[in-house]
């Protein structure tokens, strides 16, 4: 079956199975910054954001993604470089396969809050998990790039 | 999981045909669940296209579509008044942003999921369901109710005063309830508390209730209404806790639940 989407900004359609998610037709067709990490809606390395809001990419099916919006790391690239400075600055990128289901989650914190609170960063991002660092140097890179708390 | 067919159609009528006429037809919510099993699904129905996606303020009801999402939920200015926020509150810490902007309303409460905040936070609340062929019936009706092949239209949640207390005990913040417990009075009156993650579906515990609403100062009568609440409601085992163990848990969070809506300070 074909699905219509939008893509960073560009009108695309995709020929898909009914069964495929839409993380399998994003890294098909070459949006590799999408991750596939637990495949089970748990670890948030594979999220996009979906007309604007944040959502596992290996949990929506692509034919629910037909007719929406889709934003993937590439297309917030030039927003978010400071914060992947912050990041490398921080120390808080190791293996950093779980950076761009972060970038995604940081982009949305910053639209939804305007000065947020460790806690609501904490409980923002309770669901990106990563096993290198320790979250400690991601906090720093977070609350310096949302001039908070520092 | 494997889909032969997926469609969207854009009238309830048009979606209760093809899953009335195709007995391997699955209507999406969300699709969460869905997604992580491993059936052999035939044709499934998502219902984005239908219209169900809204929140409606009446004069004694709020109504939300089957089709909103959790997130929409947390994020509604007339539910952040409701209650005093009790909604977006007990919604606002189930698993993860990213999947509480996927998981519906309907996708959540049609299942009958064990492990479900949502539905027990939601029976200290007086809930309607509408469900698209058997009409409307009280959410613990719902929940003790078979029901075969239906939509789940509505929820209309009741415009009341209330003090209401959501309790849960989880290993981690970001994992499910062990167990769960809502409860909910007018002025120490008029009581309503469910028990869920028991581990079967949420259930009402009517018999505790009752003696709560016929006794003037509740708290004073702790003892008495945990013990009723300990036998009136099954625990079960599973592999993240025995019934025994939710057993004694029931009694803490009731405690718990009791003083908050009281507002014990004694």
């Amino acid at each position: 079956m074909k699905v219509e989407m939008t893509v960073n900004g560009e009108k695309k359609v995709f020929e898909v199975d009914p069964s495929d998610t839409l993380l399998d037709v994003l890294r098909r067709n070459g949006y590799l910054s999408v991750k596939k990490g637990c495949d089970t809606g748990t670890c948030g390395a594979c999220t996009v954001l979906m007309d604007g809001v944040p959502v596992l990419s290996c949990i929506v099916l692509a034919g629910k993604a037909h007719g929406h919006e889709i934003t993937t790391v590439e297309g917030i690239e030039n927003e978010m470089r400071e914060f992947a400075e912050k990041l490398a600055q921080e120390g808080a990128d190791q293996c950093g396969y779980c950076s761009p289901g972060l970038v995604v989650m940081v982009y949305a914190l910053k639209k939804m809050y305007s000065n947020p609170t460790e806690e609501e960063i904490k409980k923002f991002l309770i669901g990106n998990l990563c096993r290198c660092s320790g979250y400690q140097g991601q906090m720093r890179a977070i609350k310096k790039f949302l001039g908070v708390g520092e | 999981m494997r889909i032969k067919n997926y469609v969207r159609p854009h009238t309830l009528e048009e979606a209760y045909r093809i899953i009335s006429e195709n007995e391997r037809a699955v209507v999406l919510g969300g699709g969460s669940f869905l997604r992580l099993s491993f059936k052999e699904i035939d044709t499934v129905v998502d219902l984005q296209d239908v219209g169900l996606d809204f929140i409606e303020e009446k004069e004694d009801a709020v109504d939300i579509g089957s089709m909103v999402t959790l997130g929409e939920l947390e994020r509604n200015d007339v539910l952040k008044k409701l209650y005093r926020g009790y909604i977006p509150r007990f919604v606002g810490i189930i698993w993860s942003v990213q999947l509480r902007n996927i998981a519906t309303v309907g996708g959540t409460i049609f299942p009958k999921w064990g492990f479900s905040d949502f539905i027990t936070g939601l029976l200290a609340l007086n809930v309607d369901v509408h469900l698209y062929k058997s009409g409307k019936m009280k959410l613990e009706d719902f929940l003790k109710t078979k029901i075969g092949k239906d939509i789940l239209v509505k929820i209309s949640i009741k415009k009341e005063r209330r003090e209401t207390s959501f309790q849960f005990l989880r290993n981690s913040l970001y994992d499910f309830s062990l167990l769960n417990l809502s409860l909910s009075c007018k002025k120490g009156k008029d009581f309503k508390l469910a028990v869920g993650a028991r581990p079967g579906v949420a259930k009402p515990a009517k018999k505790t209730v009752e003696f709560l609403n016929s006794v003037d100062e509740p708290f004073k009568h702790l003892k008495r209404a945990t013990g009723i609440l300990l036998s009136e409601i099954e625990f079960g085992d599973d592999f993240r806790a025995s019934g025994e163990y939710r057993k004694h848990l029931a009694g803490v969070l009731f405690k718990r639940a009791l003083e908050e809506v009281l507002n014990y300070e004694g």
